[in-house]
């Protein structure tokens, strides 16, 4: 075994490695990615049912209502301009509530509704998600910045 | 006073950084041993006074000071004292204070136990590892000063995250930041080396100790997180693949390739070109990790601040630290001979194979971890990738590597006869095919790739098992002579064993609870029982209570299977007092063979409670796993061998010294 051949096999299998690892990220890159919409997005562009995606915004004030017992939640989720009814089932995070910026996972059915089935509501009580703010300054809905980020 | 004390110190410590990072480097050209020394004075000087202004801002909370910004945002005086001292490091300015410290301890712990390094070598590690403080000593006192002070203390401060006031939590820091500025002594010690132009096996000597110092911490801090995630957060997961999980994911993957790369130069003085790249990648993760959790560009609860400015100085850091070190790496490299030749199939062959594979693994990861961070500079929108992508890309790489993990060790240096060195795992393939139909009976044939799964983690640790065995003899010599052979192993022999051991046992929790995990929401009121996974949960009922600086709701449950009493849950839903942030304390029933999981939720109208029950086959066997290769790293740095320059190689000096003595009396 000489150096330059060494060299070589070093080569080839490391060029392999790399060949596979980026079809596997390509193709898997291609299925998970989730795009981020806001709800005027929502309404103005085209989407497909069942396609999963993450919704986000502010809770709106007195649309959150319990459905069948507790366990089932419907809200909506808005951006100012836009509003969407989203339904979960599940536990909600416990910052969870009316007037605070979500971010939710799921689909839209053939109602136009988006069932989440994941809510996600930041660990700290200033959070603001970065996506939410850039949809509600899109919608021109952003009070400004230092009531949110208290530095 | 204290505060303006602790001003005046890290202005020193800056001071004394920059000198150190100056000096050395010229005496080192020219030969001067004195201004080479200055580094070792230099570097405790700066220890001493980083540690000073850490002090104060750690009295500076114990007091509750709320003159300082710092304390005020992030302190109480009702916090109890542990989360106090936590809280010095659970905002953005204190965690770069302690980053600071740790990197001064380092530079001053190479300084004390490098005794025997090469004089020039030393000069020029102390002061690269100094550029490194002046880099982060002027970005603390230009952008994050811990020490400002407000004009209008307020009453009280604005306590800590609730989320951060856990045991868990409060150690996690520390531990992680030891890891990755642990790597700084490794890249510097690759700079070191480039600008000397010379890598040799004692270079790789010197290196290891520290690399595999922090490696093993940055296990544990990981999974110190990962636990704590686990039964903070209420979700019953233990990792999920978030941006922030994975920046310090990404150094731990490398720190193995470093770790195992380093062996190969120690012991074959070959791939020394690669394990400097390694070097320097390996700490260069870690850098962008601090940093891109720090300045907010991914955002989680780890991100305390967004501040452009803040942003600005870390990109120009992180631009000079990497960018000048690839050049320097780019330009020098060539110069560094090449080493020892090596068939593919050999002790050298696996280990590079084993660095690649970690290397495409991190590749995934970063991949994964910054490219919605690129699609938004592009333009492309907001994106996320979740889970799904990591089990499509990592999984598919690490499987190989998990499945060589037990080979490689039984190759021999130089050419090693492959079919050979599986003969002498049969008995391990064969224990391994048993433990698949196992694992397939006990699960009635569950999912078909988890039980493959289960195989692989068996096959490691039986083939690691087998190739302990193989070394003691055992069996085949009696067994006084296994014994006798198993007390000589040396302690790095007995950290392979032990790390790859754990990391078997690891993988077996984690596909585990990844496969068979089982959850169920439901409704429940006083009294009513919920059955999940064959165990039964009875919900006795909620009480209040009221904690140092809390107001908490409290579930009962009964957990009984088969009417056999169990044993008794009571998670709860705390309201923190001061930030008015409610928080999730799940209750948990650890063993062997899983974990029962409880989370109560909100009231709903007709008197019943949301309740939500988890049952997590194996899960502890994770964090087994983890402690088995924490111990292993400790383990290896007993070894005396690879304590150069340590006290054990003082002792072995004098032992010298006396035996020449003794020779010369006779």
């Amino acid at each position: 075994m000489t150096r330059k051949s060494r060299r070589m096999y070093v080569l080839v299998v490391a060029i392999a490695l790399l060949a596979s690892a980026t079809a596997l990220v390509l193709t898997a890159l291609d299925d998970n990615i989730t795009y981020f919409y806001s709800p005027s997005d929502l309404k103005t562009k085209q989407v497909t049912v069942g396609r999963a995606l993450r919704l986000g915004g502010l809770v709106e004030d007195g649309t959150f209502e319990k459905l069948d017992g507790g366990l089932k939640v419907k809200f909506s989720i808005t951006d100012g301009a836009e509003t969407v009814a989203v339904t979960y089932e599940g536990i909600l995070p416990d910052l969870f509530r009316e007037g605070q910026g979500v971010i939710t996972e799921g689909s839209l059915n053939e109602k136009g509704e988006f069932v989440a089935h994941e809510v996600l509501a930041k660990h700290d009580e200033n959070y603001m998600p970065a996506e939410v703010i850039e949809a509600l300054k899109a919608s021109g809905e952003w009070r400004g910045d230092e009531e949110q980020i208290t530095e | 006073m204290i505060a303006e004390l602790g001003q005046f110190a890290i202005i020193m410590a800056l001071l004394a950084a920059i000198a150190q990072s100056i000096l050395p480097l010229i005496g080192a050209e020219r030969l001067d041993s004195r201004l080479m020394a200055f580094g070792s004075q230099a570097s405790l000087i700066q220890l001493l006074f980083v540690f000073l202004a850490f002090g104060c801002l750690t009295q500076a909370y114990i007091v509750s000071d709320f003159t300082l910004v710092n304390v005020a945002e992030n302190s109480h005086s009702t916090k109890p004292l542990l989360y106090k001292i936590s809280g010095v490091w659970g905002n953005h300015e204190g965690s770069m204070l302690l980053w600071i410290l740790i990197l001064a301890v380092f530079g001053a712990a190479v300084a004390a136990f490098g005794r025997n390094l090469p004089v020039t070598l030393k000069a020029r590690v102390l002061a690269v590892q100094a550029m490194i403080g002046v880099g982060f000593l002027t970005f603390l006192i230009f952008t994050s000063n811990p020490f400002a002070r407000l004009l209008l203390p307020p009453e009280n401060g604005r306590d800590l995250n609730p989320l951060l006031q856990d045991p868990g939590l409060a150690f996690h820091p520390p531990m992680l930041y030891v890891g990755y500025v642990g790597f700084s002594v490794a890249f510097s010690f690759a700079i070191a080396a480039l600008i000397e132009g010379k890598v040799d096996a004692a270079w790789a000597r010197w290196v290891r100790p520290w690399t595999l110092t922090a490696w093993t911490f940055l296990t544990g801090g990981i999974a110190l997180g990962s636990w704590w995630a686990y039964y903070e957060l209420g979700w019953g997961g233990w990792w999920f693949w978030d941006p922030v999980e994975n920046v310090s994911f990404m150094p731990w993957l490398m720190g193995t390739a470093l770790l195992h790369s380093a062996i190969v130069v120690e012991k074959r003085n070959s791939l020394k070109v690669w394990t400097i790249l390694l070097a320097i990648l390996t700490f260069s993760l870690s850098l962008i990790g601090t940093f891109i959790v720090r300045s907010g560009l991914l955002t989680s609860v780890h991100s305390f601040a967004v501040n452009p400015e803040r942003g600005i100085f870390i990109l120009f850091l992180l631009a000079i630290a990497i960018g000048g070190s690839l050049t320097l790496f780019a330009f020098r490299a060539p110069s560094l001979k090449a080493g020892g030749i090596f068939s593919p199939i050999s002790r050298e062959g696996g280990l590079l194979l084993n660095n690649l594979l970690l290397s495409t693994a991190c590749a995934t990861v970063f991949l994964g971890t910054l490219y919605p961070l690129f699609m938004e500079a592009l333009g492309g929108g907001r994106v996320s990738i979740g889970p799904p992508f990591y089990n499509n890309t990592f999984v598919p790489v690490m499987v190989p590597l998990l499945l060589l993990v037990c080979v490689g060790p039984l190759l021999p240096w130089k050419r090693a006869d492959l079919i050979g060195v599986l003969g002498r795992l049969k008995y391990a393939g064969l224990a391994t095919i048993l433990a698949i139909l196992l694992a397939w009976y006990v699960t009635e044939g569950g999912p078909l790739l988890a039980i493959l799964g289960l195989g692989i983690a068996a096959w490691m640790l039986l083939g690691t098992l087998s190739e302990w065995a193989d070394k003691i003899k055992l069996f085949r010599a009696p067994l006084s002579t296994s014994w006798q052979r198993m007390i000589k192993l040396p302690g790095s022999t007995w950290g392979m064993t032990l790390a790859h051991s754990g990391l078997a046992i690891a993988v077996a929790g984690m596909i585990s609870t990844s496969a068979w995990k089982v959850e169920d929401v439901a409704v429940l009121k006083p009294g009513e029982t919920i059955s999940v996974a064959g165990t039964d949960y009875r919900f006795d009922g909620v009480r209040e209570l009221v904690g140092p600086n809390y107001q908490a709701v409290e579930g009962t449950f009964t957990v009984s299977q088969n009417g056999e009493f169990m044993a008794v849950l009571k998670p709860e839903k705390r309201l923190y007092n001061v930030q008015k942030m409610p928080t999730t304390e799940a209750a948990i029933y650890s063993t062997f063979v899983g974990d029962y999981y409880a989370v109560i939720g909100d009231q709903v109208e007709d008197g019943g409670w949301t309740v939500r029950i988890y049952r997590e086959p194996m899960v502890t066997w994770i964090w087994f796993g983890c402690t088995l290769m924490v111990l292993a790293g400790l383990l290896s740095l007993a070894d005396r061998r690879l304590r150069v320059g340590a006290p054990a190689g003082k002792r072995k000096q004098e032992k010298r010294e006396q035996k020449s003595q003794r020779n010369a009396a006779a």
